[in-house]
């Protein structure tokens, strides 16, 4: 139950998203099957936008697969992030939470687990609650066709909002800080030259090891 | 069918990155440098979302400090860090988002 609970902000952006994800694929003629079907199978939302337009204006399934995998390759760093807090998790468990990794689902468990209080089931149960949402509300624009007019409320910020939140969060100490900010500088200037998503993943790779430099450090210095 | 074929392609795609790491990492004893390492993912991968969300999303894909997206992330970041509350953040964020979106546009 808690994990339903905790997944509220997630649900409110993905509700947003989805449904503006299922009204523009309705638009390029995509079936209501057909985009519950993508997203119960592929489940991340930037690549769904991008395949909409590929394979809406005939670009090759080689290609629109070959750019599902570089927007969706940053998974690799989270799940790696999260695997030390799955410890007693059940290794049948593992395909199934494996499924529901998002951005979303990953900054929120990351939180709880720090916050302590947080085990496995709670965060098995987020992700599916949060991909319930995803699947329900792009259903649901595909369906209508039409939705609240974009904007309402705000609640197109509700998930850079949730982020902003949890990246405060996540500033322990000045190592925190440093690395975020370094992170963000090269997602942002990368992003020029390659995609967005494989931006955030080029950044955030390189900047990570920033911290662990400055642990060393401070290591060293208590070593004396 | 050809597209259940093309949603299958982009599902593995999507889904093997997602399971690898947790196979191979979460039941090994990892070295102390890379468990240091693993600390500092959440603080890079949220920072690298963020920025490039607030100052990018302008019509014009230019850098822009005077967008609502950067401008609506002020109170909101002053607001998260006051109160660490998740729940008035998202709402103060939305609520200045809109009140922006609505006087500059």
């Amino acid at each position: 139950m808690r994990g339903v609970v905790a997944a509220w902000p997630i649900c409110l952006g993905y509700g947003a998203v989805g449904l503006a994800f299922g009204v523009l694929a309705a638009n390029s003629g995509f079936a209501v099957w057909q985009i519950g079907l993508m997203s119960l199978l592929v489940y991340a939302g930037s690549s769904q936008f991008v395949a909409v337009a590929m394979a809406g204006s005939g670009m090759p399934a080689p290609a629109v697969i070959l750019t599902t995998f570089t927007i969706n390759l940053r998974h690799l760093l989270m799940s790696s992030s999260l695997a030390p807090h799955l410890k007693e998790m059940d290794r049948k468990w593992q395909p199934l939470f494996a499924y529901g990794i998002t951005d979303e689902s990953f900054a929120v468990n990351m939180t709880r687990f720090a916050g302590g209080n947080w085990g496995w089931p709670e965060a098995l149960v987020l992700n599916h609650t949060a991909n319930f949402a995803w699947i329900l509300s792009t259903m649901a624009g595909g369906y209508t066709g039409q939705f609240v007019p974009p904007g309402a409320f705000g609640i197109d910020y509700a998930l850079t909002a949730m982020f902003i939140c949890l990246l405060i969060f996540q500033f322990k100490d000045y190592r925190f800080v440093l690395v975020a900010a370094l992170a963000g500088i090269l997602a942002l200037f990368l992003s020029f030259l390659i995609e967005r998503a494989l931006a955030i993943l080029i950044g955030s790779f390189l900047a990570s090891p920033l911290g662990l430099f400055f642990r060393w450090n401070s290591n060293l210095k208590e070593d004396r | 069918m050809e597209y259940v074929l093309l949603l299958l392609g982009m599902g593995a795609v999507t889904y093997l990155p997602r399971l690898f790491p947790l196979v191979f990492l979460s039941r090994r004893e990892l070295p102390r440098w890379f468990r240091g390492w693993l600390e500092f993912i959440p603080a890079a991968v949220l920072g690298a979302l963020v920025l490039p969300q607030l100052l990018l999303s302008g019509p014009s894909g230019k850098v822009s400090f005077l967008c609502p997206h950067f401008l609506a992330a002020v109170p909101t970041f002053i607001f998260a860090w006051k109160t660490a509350s998740l729940a008035g953040t998202v709402i103060v964020g939305m609520g200045s988002f809109w009140l922006l979106n609505r006087l500059l546009g």
